[in-house]
């Protein structure tokens, strides 16, 4: 088994955890934070494939990671704060109990 | 296939598994912040300190404390009564184990020989010059998405007067 095919085994068992997260818990705060997982394990991806790639002098996989990470900051930002406003609606972040739109 | 490899990314993935699977939010969080820090790690030992660096600060740093600040705020810690997965649980771990066995069949079914190359030392002082350079554009639509996300997250939080709905 070559080092390549290591990170991506790992990069795909943290990106199944994250999805079975954010698929299976109940808390909208911990769902979140399973897809957080999921760009994660892309991360770990571009990484792995920009050091085993053929051209690592052209930093391409290291950009698409630093900007990857940018957007997923200002994601969740934006998600906590809608868990909030949610939140402070329903007064619960039960998704099983979030089950109507209006009110 | 080194043992730093093997000890960072049991590191890894016991921290994220029990993230996604203990019962106390706050415990979650905790151990979230331990899987981040060893991704950290296994991208400085792929070489690429800053985007390391970058994840101890945004991951564990900032994103790690919202979600502590977002489940006190919320009061969603104490003994809980209702249960911690959906009703959705059957369903959803196997469509989880579903998408993994089918990475992992293309994974090890694809890419077969490669070859290793040398380790290429990136500077911060490269990173700054293609930033500036090459991607200059994408960093000004980043600037400017951070700060849309600033402002809605601001707006989305902020509390809502009377008679607006």
């Amino acid at each position: 088994m070559n080092p390549l095919t290591g990170y991506l085994l790992l990069s795909a068992l943290l990106f199944s955890i994250g999805l079975a997260g954010a698929l299976t818990r109940r808390n909208a705060i911990l769902v979140l934070i399973g897809i957080e997982l999921m760009l994660n394990a892309a991360n770990l991806n571009f990484i792995a494939f920009w050091r085993y790639g053929p051209n690592p002098a052209a930093l391409t996989g290291v950009m698409f990671t630093i900007f990857s990470i940018s957007v997923a900051a200002a994601e969740a930002a934006v998600g906590l704060g809608i868990i909030l406003a949610v939140y402070r609606h329903a007064k619960t972040t039960d998704l099983d109990q979030m089950n109507s739109m209006k009110g | 296939m080194t043992v730093s490899f093997l000890i960072l990314a049991a590191l890894t993935i016991a921290g994220t598994a029990a993230a996604m699977s203990l019962r106390n939010l706050i415990h979650c969080v905790l151990t979230l912040t331990l899987g981040f820090v060893g991704l950290a790690m296994l991208y400085l030992q792929l070489g690429a300190q800053f985007v390391g660096f970058t994840q101890i600060l945004v991951y564990v740093g900032a994103v790690a404390i919202l979600a502590v600040f977002a489940i006190m705020m919320t009061q969603s810690v104490g003994p809980h009564v209702q249960p911690a997965l959906s009703s959705f649980w059957v369903p959803g771990s196997v469509v989880a184990s579903a998408v993994f066995a089918v990475l992992a069949w293309a994974i090890c079914s694809g890419a077969t020989s490669v070859r290793t190359p040398p380790q290429h030392d990136v500077s911060v002082n490269q990173i700054g010059d293609a930033l500036m350079h090459k991607f200059a554009l994408p960093l000004e639509i980043m600037g400017l998405l951070l700060t849309a996300a600033l402002i809605g997250a601001v707006i989305l939080a902020m509390p809502e007067k009377k008679g607006e709905q």
